[in-house]
């Protein structure tokens, strides 16, 4: 019951910054309520026991990422009005398209899921590990090491690729 | 009921109202040590060699004026305080200032929570003060304090990743994100991780210094270059949240390194028997004196040394301190994989 009323109140707060974040005139605001927005779905992970997933979006995106788009917006000067577009109808069109098509998706996500029953990814008992942090990472270096790896090798083409393009002369 | 709701209730009542008193008492310290250095008595007519100054403070900076600028985003003006403060505090949650003791006939642990990732629940919050110093310079409308708070927000970001990385040394070590299973295994190896891992905890306390904004790494308060700082704006209540903000982060990183350095409560030589007799002090005060140990350097600091320049301060940050950093993780991950 407790749990139940936490989920929905968190999730209002989500989809209520969310809405904020696309809706707000001011640039900067918008940024923050995208931080609020991180906060409540960090919440969101505690209420599912995972802390450290909680505890990284934090430090990632809230601390992190967004630190950065802060920095962008303040130094970029979105003050004045955007120029009117040539054909606002477009714009429009366009954004109803992709907001279909997402909603398609993810109508199709929720009716594959319905249909077929949920399995656990893990056998309980193959996990040595006790403890949330031990056990993402035990998950990490075993079942999941190659999607674990190839992200980290992104990782670190996207690391060469900054330091070519900042740095003229090598 | 009790268990569940009142002590824990209790717990965070007194853990709050003994960091704002220590915080408001850590100004006079500073201003005492600092006017010491200097031959100077210090603030001294208010009470008795002046101990009754920081309530003076409190009550001037209480019925100052409290001046919004004209030009300023109101709102996120009067939120980048409570930014800055709330972090600051609620990081107190997970530092053990002692082990679970006997108190009234009941069990009582002397930590507000044991969570299973409490070293990044500590890292993540500080992460977000962050933005405190940013919306403060952004919300005022004015050269000096954004200018600061870009040097700030730069400074920080820079020197979390040292800090970070020490951290994990740290982890690694331990073999636990807790912050209680770190003091824990630091008494079962018979070792402070100070001594294990010195360049980490060197490391630590140079990135801990401008990461709180103290001296001499306090660029984005630079009175000479920037009028003040972030705060430039602020006056009354508003600017001492900040003050406070700072100060508490210095009792935080002070804490935090006690406890992943300095072997948390235990006292010196847990191993060594003859050295019972010291049991007789409670393990609280051990924390607290090895704390104060650290808050008094980080003052002592601040009286010695001159600031440091902004491109000095990014050299020392990006090419010294983080490679560094990064090679004593690689030393240790290589010798715990060779000896464990």
């Amino acid at each position: 019951m407790g749990e139940a009323i936490a989920f929905y109140v968190i999730a209002a707060c989500i989809l209520g910054f969310a809405v904020l974040v696309i809706s707000t005139k001011d640039t900067v605001h918008s940024v923050l309520f995208l931080v609020l927005d991180f906060l409540f779905v960090a919440a969101l992970y505690v209420l599912l026991g995972a802390q450290f997933l909680a505890a990284i979006q934090i430090l990632v995106y809230a601390g992190g990422i967004v630190v950065l788009y802060l920095f962008v917006v303040m130094l970029v000067n979105l003050k004045r009005p955007p120029e009117a577009h040539a054909d606002p109808h477009r714009k429009t069109m366009l954004g109803f398209g992709l907001a279909a098509a997402v909603l398609a998706e993810l109508a199709a996500v929720a009716v594959y899921s319905a249909n077929v029953p949920a399995r656990p990814i893990v056998e309980a008992a193959a996990v040595p590990v006790t403890g949330n942090t031990e056990v993402v990472g035990w998950m990490l270096y075993t079942s999941y090491l190659i999607p674990f790896e190839i992200a980290s090798m992104l990782l670190l083409v996207a690391m060469i690729g900054a330091i070519v393009l900042a740095k003229r002369e090598l | 009921m009790v268990d569940l709701f009142v002590i824990p209730l209790l717990k965070i009542v007194i853990v709050l109202n003994a960091t704002l008193v220590a915080v408001s008492y850590l100004v006079l310290l500073e201003r005492k040590v600092i006017a010491w250095a200097q031959s100077r008595l210090g603030p001294m007519r208010v009470g008795p060699y002046g101990i009754l100054q920081p309530i003076a403070d409190a009550v001037k900076l209480m019925i100052k004026e409290d001046i919004t600028p004209a030009r300023a985003d109101k709102w996120v003006f009067t939120a980048a305080p409570i930014i800055s403060m709330v972090p600051a505090l609620i990081v107190y949650a997970v530092i053990p200032f002692g082990p679970v003791v006997n108190l009234f006939g009941r069990h009582v642990s002397l930590y507000i929570a044991d969570i299973n990732v409490g070293l990044l629940y500590i890292v993540s919050v500080a992460s977000v003060g962050v933005y405190g110093i940013i919306l403060a310079g952004y919300a005022s409308n004015s050269k000096f304090p954004l200018l600061a708070s870009l040097r700030a927000s730069a400074q920080l970001i820079s020197y979390e990743v040292a800090v970070t990385l020490t951290l994990v040394s740290v982890i690694l070590m331990s073999g636990s994100l807790s912050m209680v299973s770190i003091v824990r295994a630091q008494e079962s190896s018979h070792l402070w991780y100070a001594f294990a891992q010195p360049l980490a905890f060197v490391i630590f306390i140079i990135g801990s210094l401008a990461e709180t904004n103290r001296a001499p790494f306090d660029m984005p308060e630079a009175e000479q270059e920037l009028t003040g700082g972030f705060h430039t704006e602020y006056s009354g209540m508003r600017f001492a949240l900040f003050f406070l903000a700072e100060y508490a982060n210095m009792i935080v990183v002070s804490s935090v390194a006690t406890t992943l350095f300095l072997g948390g409560w235990l006292r010196p030589f847990p191993n060594v028997a003859l050295l019972g007799f010291l049991d007789i002090v409670p393990s609280w005060t051990w924390f607290l004196i090895k704390s104060f140990f650290f808050l008094y350097v980080f003052i002592w600091i601040r009286a010695t040394l001159p600031r440091y320049r902004y491109d000095q301060l990014m050299r020392i940050g990006w090419k010294v301190l983080i490679p560094m950093a990064i090679a004593n993780l690689l030393v240790t991950g290589i010798l715990k994989v060779v000896f464990m």
